[in-house]
């Protein structure tokens, strides 16, 4: 899937979103949540990147920031070759049709005084001229391609499966045909048994509509199964970026590897034969990271180097990308 | 894990029925199961599986109505829990039985502080006095890996991330020598290298106070790391029981074969497309009379829609609730 052919969709460079804090009487501004912080990445044509990392460490959020649900505090974010980081929100609007969201909570995500035809169709109206009719089929379109029946469009979303309303919200963001979906934690709330149907789905769908994902999830497994390449974050940056491959089976930084060893693997001799990785404490606050690497605090191989200056993110390899003090030249004590 | 012991906790046919508007649902059908001194029981579902339901009717904590405990038999320390009184009852959950729940963010009282809150139980269950009970709480805090104990008994449950929480929680479950603990998906809520600390924790705590476990989640392998036997539930009844390694190695419950197949894998061979398991799980109107999973099933024959199968035992301790054999790859003999 990398071969040199492929252009990147999406590219963001040094994405930076902070969130202020104000406190006080007078609500002053006393600080800021760096909840991404510096973050850089390409998505090429037709990959599915996955973005994995433990609540709070700005997977969310750089989603969100990617598509411009906020206005972004600083740095470039480049979609189907238009540069949407600094326009404002009224222009957004042509771009919205190509880029699109799957929400994590499905239940929260549709409103429940809305049939599901009208949810479906909200985008349609308010993006695309047609008649009812016309607009009514591509509703019954999008509800095949997801595998619901059309015989339900009329009911509501109180009336189907968690694993069902995932499919609606998977059927509303593809009514624009949209080159770019941000998948938000979409199988989180979902079952083991149903989520395996929805990722299934999501990769029928990419195929047959040609789509680009950026997969948010907390679900190292199964992002080992659906990314082409993977981005694991922490306290707002990325730490490493590799094809999924090399990411699993050889992780250059500490943090990756302490977060795979974490994964409970389904196999009892596996399990127990495993020599894991326990990470101690938790992770610092995003409004006062630590000087210097932000993994310091926790990492079992940190150095001195490591609490004074903050490493670099750069390719230590070719196609895999992380910023740990361990890879740089003057230490070349890699492994 | 002690064979031939007595179990500490035995649990045979237990049934619940919730009154609701659409009729009755019958969410614990016939679950049976004993506990061993110093075992981790492993009980595995998907939501509305009847987990949950099943630990919280065999002590006594659902609402009647709509809860129903219908029948079946609870013993525990000479006793059987679903004929004593409310006030004996009392006396054993949070006692001689601790439990801990999925949320450290709501279980917790945020109006105490954590001090107070380990030490109710010390005072009501041991009468221990409030100097006695506070030193213990210390000594808790300590054993569940928290620093500056003394200290942190005077903070409130909101300076404390998840994880830390959630060692509360389990130091206010222990905070009586319990023999059995009841952990109701008590690392779900928490994060990878948070749930990894905690599984650690138990384990060794276990091996410590040599108390028995059962650990209630919807994560396989969590179950694989730290069960001894485990039990899969599915539409309210037990499907197939068996030790860890057994049950992983060879499951022989459809059911548990697909959940098995459905999850991928951090390491070894990745799958180029997962197997699902198609349909929705049933919805538990009236008395089981056919298999529960026979819908979502891909070796179900007549009999599955005419009979409820029972627990077949399989030798060595295994069970699994299917009239397909699969070993022979045909039908058991009726």
């Amino acid at each position: 899937m990398l071969d040199d052919s492929k252009k990147p969709l999406v590219s963001v460079k040094d994405l930076k979103m902070h969130f202020p804090i104000h406190a006080g009487l007078l609500r002053r501004r006393v600080g800021e949540v760096k909840a991404v912080d510096g973050v850089s990445f390409d998505v090429m044509e037709g990959e599915t990147l996955g973005l994995v990392g433990e609540s709070g460490c700005g997977k969310s959020t750089c989603g969100r920031a990617v598509l411009r649900l906020y206005d972004i505090t600083s740095g470039s974010i480049t979609i189907d070759d238009r540069e949407i980081g600094a326009i404002p929100q009224p222009d957004l609007r042509e771009m919205r049709p190509t880029m699109q969201m799957v929400f994590q909570d499905p239940q929260a995500s549709l409103n429940p005084r809305m049939t599901v035809e009208d949810i479906i169709k909200e985008p349609l109206d308010e993006h695309t001229t047609g008649t009812d009719a016309e607009k009514r089929e591509k509703v019954g379109e999008l509800m095949d391609a997801v595998g619901l029946n059309r015989k339900f469009a009329k009911r509501y979303p109180h009336a189907f499966s968690g694993g069902q309303r995932q499919r609606i919200g998977i059927a509303r963001a593809l009514a624009l045909n949209p080159k770019f979906i941000v998948c938000d934690e979409p199988i989180a709330a979902l079952d083991v048994s149903i989520q395996a149907q929805v990722v299934n789905l999501l990769e029928d769908l990419q195929e047959q509509f040609g789509l680009t994902y950026l997969f948010i999830s907390h679900d190292l497994s199964m992002v080992r199964h659906i990314a082409t390449r993977v981005a694991v974050m922490y306290l707002g940056k990325i730490v490493e970026l590799a094809p999924r491959e090399g990411l699993y089976a050889e992780p250059l930084h500490p943090y990756t590897k302490a977060l795979l060893s974490a994964v409970p693997e389904p196999d009892p001799s596996l399990a127990r034969a495993t020599e894991r990785v326990i990470l101690k404490g938790d992770v610092p606050s995003p409004s006062n990271p630590p000087e210097g690497c932000n993994f310091c605090t926790r990492c079992p191989s940190v150095m001195d180097i490591c609490k004074r200056v903050e490493p670099e993110y750069r390719e230590v390899q070719p196609g895999r990308f992380t910023a740990c003090h361990l890879y740089n030249d003057e230490n070349g004590t890699a492994g | 894990m002690p064979d031939g012991a007595l179990p500490v906790l035995d649990v045979r046919d237990l049934k619940t029925v919730f009154q609701t508007r659409g009729g009755e649902v019958h969410a614990v059908n016939d679950v049976s199961f004993s506990l061993k001194p110093g075992e981790l029981l492993g009980v595995v579902g998907e939501s509305g599986s009847g987990k949950s339901v099943t630990m919280m009717s065999l002590l006594g904590l659902l609402p009647t109505p709509p809860a129903d405990v219908r029948g079946g038999s609870v013993q525990f320390d000479g006793k059987d829990l679903l004929h004593i009184s409310q006030e004996e009852l009392r006396s054993v959950r949070g006692g001689k039985i601790g439990f801990v729940f999925q949320d450290p963010m709501t279980s917790l009282n945020p109006v105490y502080n954590v001090g107070f809150q380990i030490m109710e139980p010390l005072r009501k269950h041991m009468g221990m006095s409030k100097a006695e009970a506070a030193a213990r709480a210390q000594e808790l805090l300590e054993l569940v890996g928290i620093p500056d104990a003394k200290q942190r008994l005077a903070d409130f449950p909101h300076q404390f991330s998840g994880g830390m929480r959630q060692r509360v929680m389990i130091a206010i479950a222990l905070a009586c020598d319990p023999q059995v603990l009841i952990a109701d998906e008590p690392t779900t809520a928490l994060d990878v290298t948070i749930q990894a600390q905690i599984l650690e924790l138990m384990k060794e705590l276990r091996d410590k106070l040599g108390m028995a476990v059962i650990w209630i989640t919807h994560d396989l392998g969590v179950i694989a790391g730290i069960a001894d036997r485990v039990m899969v539930m599915y539409g309210g009844q037990v499907v197939e029981h068996a030790p860890v390694h057994e049950l992983f190695a060879n499951p022989q419950h459809p059911y548990t074969r697909a959940l098995l197949t459905t999850i991928p894998k951090i390491m070894g061979e990745r799958a180029s497309r997962l197997t699902i398991i198609e349909g929705q799980p049933p919805i538990m109107a009236g008395a089981p009379t056919s298999c529960p999973f026979r819908d979502r099933c891909d070796v179900a024959f007549d009999r599955c829609a005419v009979e409820n199968p029972p627990r077949y035992d399989l030798g060595a301790g295994h069970d699994a609730a299917c009239f397909f054999d699969a070993r022979t790859g045909g039908p058991r003999d009726a």
